[in-house]
C-alpha cells in the first residue's frame, strides 16, 4: 500500500496535507483498496462547518457505503467537483486527483494529533 | 472513513464452511467474505472489471455453496411429487432439460427458488446455499415417502458465464460425455468430459448472459477450474460481480427479493408456472396464488432507476413523494457497471407499478428521486437456438 511520507493520517483512514494554512483531505490507498470500486461520493457544499472525527460525507463502492470523517474541524473551502462524474478517481489516484475537500481549520493544533506515515503504515499492517 | 451500512449483514460467526475451491481463491488473491455460512470470494481484481469481463468474455464463478440433491424413483412418481411442492409443471419436462421453479408454503410464499433438471436416470435440484437445510427438510417431509432424496456432497458447482463461455467449454470438453456443447440451447442439460472427468453441464446461469453451469466431482474441481482459468477468455469473478450481474438482469436473490411472505405472483415469476398449474393448482398455497392470478396482487416487484448517481440500496423505503408515508421497499439495489448507473428492484403497490412512475426513496434519511423501470436493465443474451422448444 502506498503511504506518502509527507502526509498526515487519521485512524479513520483519511489523509491530510497542509497547504498554506489549509488542509487538503482524501482517503488513503489502503481505504480505497478496502472499499473497492467507488461509484458515488457525497460531499458537503463549500462553506459547511465540519468537526474533527465527525461524519462529513459518504463514499459508496459497488457493494458498501462508508462514512467520511473529518481529520480536523473547520470550514470546507473547496470540494472536488470532478468526483461527481468520475468517482473512480478515488481508486486510481487517492492522494492526487481523488482528493475530497479542502478545509480551513479552526484549530490547526488538531493536526498534531494525527499519525505520521510510519505510524499509519504500522496501523494498516504495512 | 468507516463502514456504516455495508453488506456485512452476514455476521462473522463460528466456523465457516469452505468450498472445494477455497485454496485456489486464496492463491488467486481473492478477498473473502462470509456468505450463507461459507467463506466465499467477493472479488479478485475488482467487482466492476469482473462484471464487465463477464459481459464481454467469460467469468468463472464458484457456486459450490449451493445445494445439489438428486431425486430417484419412477420418473412419473418423482415428477408428480415435484408438482406437489412446486407450482411448475414437471410431468412433461424432457430428459436433458432444466426448469426454474420454487418451493411454496401454505400461504403461497416462496420457501426457496431453485432449478430442476431431468437427467437420464434421475431428477436433480440445485437450491440456494442459505436455504438448503430448510429445503431438504421440507422436501423430505413432503415427498420423502415416495422419492429418494440424495444430497450430492460429492459434487460442487461452478458457473462459466459470458458470450465466449461456449467457445471455452467446447474447446475443453471432449466428446466422451456425449453432449455437444455448441448444440445445446438455454436450459439444456448434458454430460461432457473435461480433463478426462465426467462433468454435468447445463446451458444456464444467473447473470443474464449465455453460459454454463458445471457439476464437478469435488476431488477434480480444482484441476478442472485451473484448466478453465488457463483459457485466455476466462477470468475469475466473485460474489460481488455475481450480484451486480444478476441485478442488471432483473433476477431475484432469495432473502432480498424473495421470501416466505412473498408470492410468485407478487414477484413477477408467473412465467415459471405453466398453464395447467396456473389453472388447476395442486401445490402449497395454491388458494392464495390462484386468487392473486384472478384478482391481481396488491403489490408487485418492479425495476427502479434512481434519476441521480446515488445508489439506492436494499431496505430503502419508497414513498409516492419525498417525506410521504412509505408505500414500498427496495429489495436489491446498487450500481450497475454495464448500465453505468445505479439500479434497483423493489416492491410497490400495483397502482404505482407502471413504468415511468416517479417515486421517492429514503436513502439514510435523504430523499432520492427514482423512477419505475422495465426489467431487465440489460437485455438477456441466452442462447435459445433457432426454434422454440
Amino acid at each position: 500500500m502506498d503511504v506518502p511520507s509527507d502526509l498526515l493520517y487519521s485512524t479513520d483512514h483519511e489523509w491530510a496535507r497542509r497547504e498554506d494554512g489549509r488542509v487538503r483531505v482524501g482517503i488513503t490507498d489502503y481505504a480505497q483498496d478496502s472499499l473497492g470500486d467507488v461509484v458515488y461520493v457525497d460531499l458537503p457544499p463549500v462553506g459547511t462547518e465540519v468537526e474533527a472525527s465527525a461524519g462529513f460525507g459518504e463514499v459508496e463502492s459497488t457493494k458498501s457505503v462508508s462514512d467520511l470523517f473529518a481529520p480536523v474541524s473547520g470550514k470546507v473551502v473547496e470540494v472536488n467537483e470532478s468526483l461527481t462524474d468520475t468517482p473512480e478517481l478515488i481508486n486510481s489516484d487517492p492522494y492526487g486527483e481523488g482528493w475530497l475537500v479542502v478545509i480551513e481549520p479552526s484549530d490547526p493544533s488538531q493536526l498534531d494529533s494525527l499519525l505520521d506515515a510510519a505510524a499509519y503504515a504500522e496501523l494498516t499492517g504495512n | 472513513m468507516a463502514e456504516s451500512s455495508a453488506e456485512s449483514d452476514s455476521p462473522t460467526e463460528g466456523e465457516l464452511s469452505r468450498t472445494a475451491l477455497h485454496d485456489l481463491h486464496l492463491e488467486l488473491g481473492a478477498r473473502m467474505v462470509p456468505f450463507a455460512g461459507y467463506d466465499m470470494p467477493v472479488q479478485y481484481e475488482g467487482v466492476k472489471s469482473e462484471h464487465l469481463h463477464t459481459r464481454s468474455a467469460a467469468g468463472l464463478f464458484d457456486v459450490g455453496h449451493m445445494g445439489v440433491v438428486d431425486l430417484h424413483g419412477d420418473p412419473a412418481v418423482v415428477a408428480e411429487a415435484l408438482e406437489s411442492m412446486m407450482p411448475s409443471a414437471f410431468t412433461r419436462l424432457g430428459q436433458g432439460r432444466m426448469r426454474y421453479s420454487f418451493l411454496t408454503n401454505e400461504a403461497g410464499g416462496i420457501i426457496d427458488d431453485l432449478m430442476v433438471s431431468r437427467l437420464p436416470d434421475r431428477f436433480r435440484i440445485v437450491w440456494n446455499a442459505s436455504r438448503k437445510d430448510i429445503d431438504l427438510a421440507h422436501a423430505r417431509a413432503m415427498i420423502g415417502d415416495r422419492v429418494e432424496i440424495r444430497p450430492r456432497g460429492d459434487l460442487t458447482l461452478v458457473a462459466l458465464q459470458g458470450p465466449t463461455a461456449v467457445d471455452v467449454l467446447a474447446r475443453l470438453a471432449t466428446a466422451g460425455g456425449g453432449a455437444e456443447v455448441e448444440e445445446m440451447v438455454f436450459m439444456d442439460v448434458g454430460t461432457v468430459e473435461i480433463t478426462g472427468v465426467p462433468v454435468g453441464i447445463s446451458r444456464s446461469g444467473y447473470t443474464g448472459e449465455d453460459g454454463f453451469e458445471l457439476a464437478v466431482p469435488v476431488d477434480a474441481a480444482e484441476g478442472i477450474v485451473r484448466s478453465l482459468l488457463a483459457q485466455p477468455e476466462v477470468a475469475p469473478a466473485g460474489l460481488g460481480a455475481r450480484d451486480t450481474l444478476r441485478l442488471e438482469a432483473g433476477l431475484c436473490l432469495y432473502g432480498n427479493d424473495l421470501d416466505e411472505a412473498t408470492t410468485p405472483v407478487e414477484a413477477g415469476l408467473v412465467w415459471a408456472m405453466q398453464k395447467r398449474r396456473r389453472e388447476q393448482g395442486g401445490f402449497p398455497g395454491d388458494g392464495t396464488i390462484l386468487a392473486q392470478l384472478r384478482e391481481g396482487p396488491r403489490r408487485v416487484r418492479v425495476g427502479i432507476r434512481p434519476t441521480g448517481r446515488r445508489p439506492v440500496r436494499d431496505h430503502s423505503s419508497l414513498a409516492a413523494e419525498p417525506g410521504g408515508p412509505p408505500v414500498g421497499t427496495v429489495t436489491s439495489g446498487g450500481f450497475g457497471p454495464t448500465v453505468d448507473a445505479p439500479v434497483a428492484m423493489g416492491y410497490v403497490p400495483t397502482e404505482m407499478s407502471e413504468v415511468g412512475t416517479s417515486l421517492s426513496a429514503d436513502v439514510r434519511g435523504r430523499p432520492e428521486e427514482v423512477v419505475v423501470a422495465a426489467l431487465p436493465f440489460v437485455p438477456h443474451h441466452y442462447h435459445r437456438g433457432g426454434a422454440a422448444r
